[in-house]
């Protein structure tokens, strides 16, 4: 019964075939010539170069690769950077959600201040916040005094590494949370009170497990700037080896002695670890974005 | 291009000296030849194939869109209605077949060279321009024959006239109603005289009341501008009461091209009978060219031995003469008889089979009510062997 | 039905919270920690450096950076940002226009790969380039043949600064334009622009915002960058030193004040940057709600 329409047309063959790879894409111009420069311009400044610390480091051979990356004072360093950096992204994950619940929740005088001061750590230069930390949590600094005098070291101690590691990750849970509770809509509170949840209840089932992703996502992205973080750590450090001695800083110190294989020794571990933090970081995302459907 | 005549209407009432810029600004070579019979299509699709990563977008199309009419496309969604709209105004390119308008082949000739006037579902209008910015902007863009100031904002006040939006000009589109948004998308596509104006779901985002005053404009428009259009809906009503021509598409083939009359009357497959008209669908068996289904037995002429389906729409029902009883008389029990104007429409119940039945209101027929008992006659509907 | 009747008008005031507001002790405690854990970690810290500047009054900070080698810091500084910051900006458009207006397969792969310099640390940022450009790395021998000086020098500043902040305006556009679609471009073709009209006149305006605050970020970042700068720069006075190596060289010969004197000058431009991108979310709030979490600097 099926009877195409009268005028349907003319030449009965498809003369066109399937095109090549080449055949446009999109109405969209500039495909071809953005990708190339985005890939050539990726390629020059980060690919390639980044390349260079894996080739030297493959170059030592595995003994010597060992020595430099698994040297009792290396392991010392990796302790200290990896361990720094996560109680200060501990003490983010706890404080930095309260400031998003706070900033998206409440209003309160001096709000936009405190909105605008949570990014301080974007902008203002590690070596700034290095020596102005420094200053405060010294000996004779303002809270360095007052902490002595309990009988706790901060300045010139892995204290000071994590008070430092705190400052430079503080925006990440926050900034990542805050979106994701902005449009997380009250109704599904509501709704959750309706059928007689209670408000930990609530906050527990209902709100908790929406920001769970958002909140290992800057959980994961401040512990990997603390890993990296230079400036403003080496101020406040006190860089004794084996004991206040951050990675990065075994690095310069290995560059000034141009023990350039050891310096790549170590960058290896170390772009490894944020490699896999920033797979992670992905994965993390990717399987939120599953579930939010 | 029709409108590009200079004794088009409505565009000179009153525009005094204000001149047809696009007339007097084309090379006349790309001017297509007044609409006759025996004129090329305005747009060919010659047997067209589009595959997306996943699945076929548009199976072998074959279709011809003549000058000056007005093309309504329906379909469900994902049926590949805004696939084709996209290939014709090179938003998309086809994986085989050609792409002709008039006997210019642009299969693969980019958006921005074909002048196609695109009407996009949520309007896409620049956000950062003036009404009037935004209609002026395919004039201002042009690289060749770019109109002068004048000129230009001649033609802007002539097209927002055209879509009677004259005190509108210098607002914004987030200022504007749905509406407003729809005629200044319209103008825009117009601005540029498209040789072809393209509409995807030009009422999609639009409330019902807004709608129907915009359908009623839109084919005043068309009339004014007698340019070429293709629009899209899956609203089949909207299709049948505006267009000329209605394409049926399903799953990215086209089921039947017609007349609005001949889609609603003669479907050609069993998809067009129940997609156009909403039809009551009925399981039955086809034995000597006769349909039976429980109560129920219909002529069923050129249909094969074998299960089959019958498709009447609610108004193929009418109330049957219990003294002259023919093969079609219907028993059946009302179940629902909601208030309504127009035509009476019954929710009735056939042996078990709940279908709608809408009827004409009468002089002296009282309105059946829940409970009644009433007695039916098919005249129409149509016969398909059900698929295999 | 009494159940159902509403409790009378004046009860309101004795009534919970509504659904989704804390009680006010939580309410308080919340608080509490939030003002005292910024105050503590980063208004003290912001506060000290004027305070340590300021401690003997004006006149020495402005001696201070009258220095020729501070002078000499500042103008490094800012040559250093006027070179990466429109780099990255270029960068980031191209890559937000490749990315985010068109679909291909490796997307999400090359979404990673531009970020990566964000999860490099800066040190090691600072190593790569003195691994090819300095005097043992693969093209040192043939730099010192013929007397080009990368390393060490203001070229290998100008890279690693690139390099470490590469992803910002990149960062910035995607999520922006991918949450804006390609209509607008869709229409703009239709109506006979071409490629670069509808880049200028269509998609900028929308951009301009997402593109000035990827700028920003771009820029205090490029004035303030330390651990990859320090790798690469020498610390030569006066002649490869930017002002945040000469914050620390300052520092580390007692002379706090100079110290704090530069450091109030950048922490200036970090506090400018921040009034400025409050500015923008407060003239364009649809701008933030139509970003993605915007982190990473």
């Amino acid at each position: 019964m099926v009877s195409l329409a009268p005028d349907a047309p003319l030449t009965g063959a498809a003369p066109l075939t399937r095109r090549s790879l080449f055949r446009r894409r999109s109405a969209v111009p500039g495909f071809g010539l953005t990708l190339g420069i985005t890939l050539l311009v990726l390629s020059l400044i980060v690919l390639i170069p980044l390349s260079s610390v894996a080739i030297k480091a493959a170059g030592m051979g595995w003994p010597d690769f060992a020595a430099a990356a698994f040297s009792t004072r290396a392991l010392d360093a990796y302790r200290l950077s990896f361990g720094a950096a996560l109680i200060g992204a501990g003490i983010n994950g706890v404080f930095g959600a309260l400031t998003a619940w706070a900033l998206v929740r409440y209003r309160f005088p001096g709000r936009t201040l405190l909105n605008g001061l949570v990014d301080l750590p974007f902008a203002l230069p590690t070596a700034v916040a290095g020596i102005a930390l420094a200053t405060l949590y010294a000996p004779n600094g303002l809270f360095g005094s007052a902490l002595a005098k309990a009988g706790i070291k901060s300045a010139y101690s892995p204290l000071g590494v994590v008070i430092a590691l705190t400052f430079v990750g503080l925006p990440f849970v926050v900034r990542t949370v805050e979106p994701v509770l902005r449009d997380l809509s009250t109704d599904v509170e509501e709704a959750s009170a309706t059928l007689g949840a209670g408000r930990l209840q609530t906050i527990a089932r209902v709100v908790a497990p929406a920001l769970i992703p958002a909140w290992l996502t800057g959980f994961a992205l401040a512990f990997a700037r603390g890993v990296g973080e230079y400036g403003s750590v080496i101020f406040i450090a006190g860089n004794m080896p084996f004991k206040t001695e951050i990675a990065p800083l075994l690095i310069t110190m290995q560059l000034e002695q141009f023990d350039y294989a050891s310096a790549s020794a170590i960058a290896v571990v170390m772009l490894g670890v944020s490699f896999l933090l920033l797979f992670l970081i992905n994965a993390i995302q990717a399987w939120s974005r599953r579930h939010e459907g | 291009m029709a409108y590009d005549r200079p004794d088009a209407p409505e565009t000179d009432v009153n525009a005094g000296p204000a001149p047809d810029l696009a007339a007097s600004n084309r090379d006349a070579p790309s001017r297509a030849p007044t609409p006759d019979a025996s004129a090329p299509a305005a747009i060919t699709l010659d047997h067209v194939s589009k595959q997306f990563a996943r699945f076929p977008a548009l199976r072998d199309v074959a279709l011809a869109v003549q000058p000056g009419e007005l093309l309504a496309v329906v379909g469900p969604s994902g049926s590949g209605k805004t696939t084709l709209l996209r290939l014709i105004a090179g938003l998309e390119f086809p994986d085989q077949g050609r792409i002709l308008f008039g006997d210019e082949d642009v299969t693969l000739a980019k958006a921005s060279d074909r002048r196609v006037g695109f009407v996009f579902q949520q309007y896409a209008l620049f956000k950062h321009m003036s009404v009037a910015r935004n209609v002026a902007f395919g004039l201002d863009v042009r690289r060749r024959d770019r109109p002068n100031r004048k000129h230009r904002d001649a033609r802007v006040a002539e097209l927002l006239k055209l879509v009677e939006l004259e005190g509108l000009a210098k607002r914004y589109p987030m200022q504007l109603s749905g509406g407003q948004r729809q005629r200044v998308a319209l103008a825009r596509a117009l601005a540029v005289s498209p040789r072809v104006l393209l509409l995807d779901e030009p009422f999609g985002a639009l409330d019902a009341t807004v709608r129907k005053s915009l359908r009623r404009e839109l084919r005043r428009i068309h009339d004014a501008t007698q340019v070429t259009t293709v629009f899209i809906t899956h609203d089949q009503e909207e299709a049948l009461e505006l267009a000329d021509r209605v394409v049926v598409l399903n799953q990215g083939r086209i089921e039947q091209v017609g007349v609005p009359e001949e889609i609603l009357s003669r479907p050609a497959t069993a998809f067009v009978a129940g997609f156009v008209g909403q039809a009551n669908v009925f399981d039955g068996e086809v034995r000597a060219e006769v349909f039976e289904a429980a109560g129920m037995r219909l002529p069923a002429e050129g249909v094969a031995d074998g299960p089959a389906q019958a498709y009447i729409r609610a108004d193929q029902f009418a109330l049957g003469d219990a003294a002259n009883e023919d093969g079609g008389g219907l028993e059946v029990l009302v179940r629902r008889a909601p208030p309504c104007t127009g035509l009476v429409r019954l929710e009735v119940d056939l042996e078990g089979r709940l279908f709608e039945a809408a009827l004409p209101r009468r002089e002296g027929f009282a309105t059946p009510a829940a409970g009644d008992r009433l007695r039916l006659k098919v005249v129409g509907g149509r016969v398909f062997s059900s698929p295999a | 039905m009494a159940g159902l009747t509403l409790p009378p008008r004046a009860a309101a005031a004795a009534a919970p919270p509504a659904v989704g507001q804390d009680p006010p002790w939580v309410r308080a405690l919340v608080l509490t920690a939030v003002v005292g854990f910024i105050g503590l970690f980063l208004f003290a810290p912001l506060a000290m450096v004027f305070v340590g500047a300021l401690s003997k009054g004006v006149g020495p900070v402005l001696h201070a950076l009258a220095q020729p080698d501070s002078l000499s810091a500042i103008g490094l500084t800012l040559l250093v940002a006027a070179i990466a910051v429109p780099v990255n900006a270029v960068f980031g458009v191209c890559a937000a226009w490749a990315v985010a207006k068109h679909s291909f397969p490796g997307k999400a792969f090359l979404i990673t790969l531009i970020d990566l310099p964000f999860s490099v640390s800066p040190v090691v940022a600072g190593l790569i380039f003195v691994l090819i450009f300095g005097l043992q790395g693969w093209f040192g021998s043939w730099l010192s043949d013929h007397d080009v000086k990368i390393i060490f020098a203001a070229p290998g500043i100008i890279l690693a600064t690139i390099f470490v902040t590469f992803p910002f305006v990149a960062r910035e556009l995607i999520p922006l334009m991918q949450a804006q679609g390609v209509d607008e471009e869709e229409a703009a073709a239709t109506l006979g622009a071409t490629g670069l009209q509808t880049f200028w006149r269509v998609t900028t305006p929308n951009i301009r915002w997402g593109l000035f605050y990827g700028v920003l970020l771009c820029n205090a970042r490029a004035m303030g960058e330390f651990g990859a700068v320090s790798v690469v720069s020498g610390h030569i006075r006066g002649q490869t030193d930017t002002m945040p190596l000469h914050v620390e060289i300052l520092y580390n010969e007692y002379d706090f004040v100079g110290a704090f004197s530069v450091a109030a000058l950048l922490c200036l431009l970090a506090v400018v940057t921040l009034a400025l991108k409050a500015l923008v979310e407060a003239l364009e709030p649809q701008f933030l709600e139509s970003g993605a979490p915007r982190h990473g600097v």
